[in-house]
């Protein structure tokens, strides 16, 4: 098939093929950037590739994460108090591929900032800096059609969506519409740690697995090695912690060792993704 | 005209721009809507509690000494502050309680500024036996006291909200937050002319009732239609339900009154119109406070309810082809016209609706005497008697 072939790959589809050829889990951070400085996040986005960890997502720090609970709020507040941008952003991935960072790298933004940026300008300069592709919260599929657009001239993914809320229909569409992976969201709510799991995650996901092939992530509300075992179980390719991490940095702010304190954490969350 | 289209677009302006989780709610919400809003029966039973609840329709009263007093255009108030609550934010709030009840949802949440809208919210819900809970900016609920202690009188619950602004942005940032999380049983009343389609819509009609009264009440008192209407901007909801109705009427003009709060040259306003720039706020393009990074900037009023930095769609469509003209007067102009209109007439006007009678000073005197305004006095100012004794004392 043309374009299929390896070298035409971008980084997220080598790594899900990897992932599956190997019969184990994606496991995918996602950090908000410049928390609590730029500096930190360089080191914790090397540390991860380090400790095994899959893909990353980069959080655009707003100052209204809709999507988000009090963690993620928090660790927005402490970025945008060092006024961290999306252009910081991009100059921090081009440094870090310079370095021969070589993990997919995906920004997770709401839309007011890509909106701001020009969604032209920022998809030439997504690809210029070395990301692989999109995630915004608050576009779905309707709303997505320009952006994606630009996207797709540079080979980035456009993932969106799914909410244990989308009716059957919509989970076709979506699943149609999304590429690279899609985003399956694992409980109505906000981001951030829960005790447990919903209780419809497994149906859900093989409801998704039916209409597609592609790539499935699962996220919200997972936060410890339990649970990633546990989702590592069921029909997805991998599984997104980001607040429980979150909640690490924040535990360690000012101290000299809190990249490897999260490294530490994260290496059991990678671990349980790979023991299945 | 017949916006929004089937995407929720007033030419450009609008959308759906919401997590996923929302997106069924929102469909079936615009899907209920769209079968209720030429429904008889939905309209008779809405008409009936607008007449026996609200005490509709509101009088159309020509203020004669303040026309006199300002020596121009004749001023007519639409008196929005007489309905029940004492502001139009229960013709909304009635009208989605209706729908709310039709879609088996058994829980309300809103989020208020001012406290009018939460109030309008927790009435309807207790009227038809809902639970209700409003989220309110902690700032807010230091500035309006009374309306947070009518909330808790008619079986509300008051959230207090303590992130960011601490006023009504947060708030609403909040009971989506809520709404994400309890989709399947709640429903979510906004207050305003904003958020993701079909709620501008859906505001926007349930407060159309403003203008068609009005409509029919200037042609009965004086033969023929105004030359301007004036209402104040904050969300939108007033001033759309004053204009929408004379949409076709081209002579008659619109003007909108935003608030400049310190002034328009400081940063500390809620100018959303003429200061902000195109972005997304609450789930819909419009026009937006943000930085040069699009963040969201902290807005500034003396009136709570237009202490926000987005506007409805509606209003940025109008704004684009021309149809309404937007301007603003600051706090210290608000604050003036509070007590010009006590004086005068004897009505003492919400702080928002107090922006609207400041821009008179100007527009009444410069048209001349043939000329007809109808204004919308959309609340009642007891809520900020505690605020405007505070300013006084500074002074």
């Amino acid at each position: 098939m043309p374009g299929r072939n390896k070298e035409n790959m971008n980084r997220i589809a080598k790594k899900f093929a990897d992932i599956r050829k190997k019969k184990v889990k994606a496991f995918i951070v996602y950090i908000t950037c410049g928390d609590p400085r730029l500096s930190i996040t360089e080191k914790l986005i090397i540390e991860f590739e380090k400790r095994g960890v899959d893909m990353i997502e980069l959080g655009v720090p707003f100052s209204d994460p809709l999507a988000d609970g009090t963690t993620i709020q928090r660790a927005s507040q402490r970025a945008l108090r060092n006024k961290i941008s999306l252009k910081d952003i991009l100059g921090l991935v081009r440094n870090l591929r310079k370095k021969n960072v070589e993990i997919p790298l995906v920004l997770f933004s709401y839309y007011n900032p890509v909106y701001k940026y020009g969604v032209k300008k920022l998809a030439r300069d997504l690809d210029a800096a070395g990301l692989d592709g999109v995630i915004i919260p608050d576009l779905p599929p309707e709303e997505g059609k320009i952006l994606e657009a630009e996207l797709a001239r540079y080979g980035l993914d456009m993932a969106y969506l799914i909410a244990p809320t989308s009716t059957p229909q919509r989970v076709k569409m979506i699943a149609r519409e999304s590429d690279g992976f899609i985003y399956y969201v694992s409980r109505t709510g906000t981001t951030g740690r829960k005790k447990t799991l919903a209780k419809d995650i497994r149906q859900k996901i093989s409801q998704i697995r039916r209409v597609t092939r592609k790539p499935v992530i699962v996220g919200f509300g997972v936060s410890n090695p339990e649970q990633v075992r546990m989702i590592s179980g069921m029909a997805a390719d991998g599984v997104v912690v980001g607040s429980a991490i979150i909640d690490v940095i924040e535990k360690n702010l000012g101290k000299k060792d809190l990249v490897k304190r999260t490294g530490n954490f994260v290496q059991r969350l990678v671990r349980a993704s790979k023991q299945i | 005209m017949n916006l929004p289209d089937r995407k929720g677009y007033f030419g450009g302006f609008g959308g759906k721009f919401v997590p996923e989780t929302l997106m069924n709610a929102l469909d079936e919400l615009a899907k209920e809507y769209n079968k209720v809003r030429r429904t008889k029966s939905f309209k008779e039973e809405l008409n009936y509690y607008l007449t026996q609840y609200v005490g509709r329709p509101t009088p159309l009263y020509f203020a004669e000494r303040l026309t006199k007093k300002l020596g121009g255009a004749k001023l007519y108030l639409k008196r929005e502050d007489l309905c029940h609550t004492g502001a139009h934010k229960i013709n909304n709030t009635l009208g989605q309680v209706l729908l709310a009840r039709r879609m088996g949802k058994t829980r309300i949440i809103a989020e208020t500024g001012a406290g009018q809208h939460g109030v309008a919210a927790a009435t309807a819900a207790a009227m038809f036996g809902m639970t209700c809970e409003v989220y309110m900016g902690t700032e807010d609920i230091s500035r309006q006291r009374l309306n947070v202690f009518r909330m808790k009188l008619l079986g509300a619950k008051v959230i207090p909200v303590t992130s960011g602004s601490r006023t009504l942005k947060d708030a609403c940032n909040e009971t989506i937050r809520d709404w994400v999380t309890n989709v399947r049983t709640t429903h979510y009343i906004i207050g305003s002319v904003v958020g993701p389609h079909p709620y501008p819509l859906i505001v926007r009609d349930f407060q159309s009732i403003i203008g068609r009264e009005a409509r029919r009440q200037i042609i009965k008192q004086t033969g023929k239609l105004p030359d301007y209407l004036v209402a104040c901007v904050g969300g939108g909801s007033n001033s759309l339900g004053l204009f929408h109705p004379f949409f076709n009427d081209k002579k008659v003009k619109f003007i909108g009154v935003e608030a400049a709060g310190f002034g328009l040259k400081t940063k500390k306003h809620a100018a959303t119109l003429i200061k902000g720039d195109i972005g997304v706020l609450h789930g819909s393009l419009g026009y937006v406070l943000q930085d040069k990074d699009g963040q969201i900037s902290l807005a500034h009023s003396v009136a709570a309810g237009l202490d926000y930095p987005g506007v409805g769609p509606e209003h940025a469509y109008y704004k684009k082809i021309g149809r309404a003209k937007y301007t603003a007067v600051s706090d210290k102009q608000a604050l003036q016209a509070f007590n010009l209109l006590a004086e005068t007439e004897g009505l003492i006007p919400a702080l928002e609706s107090a922006h609207a009678i400041a821009y008179l000073k100007q527009l009444a005197p410069k048209v001349g005497k043939k000329k007809t305004i109808v204004i919308c006095l959309s609340g009642r100012g007891d809520k900020d008697v505690d605020i405007v004794t505070q300013y006084a004392g500074k002074k």
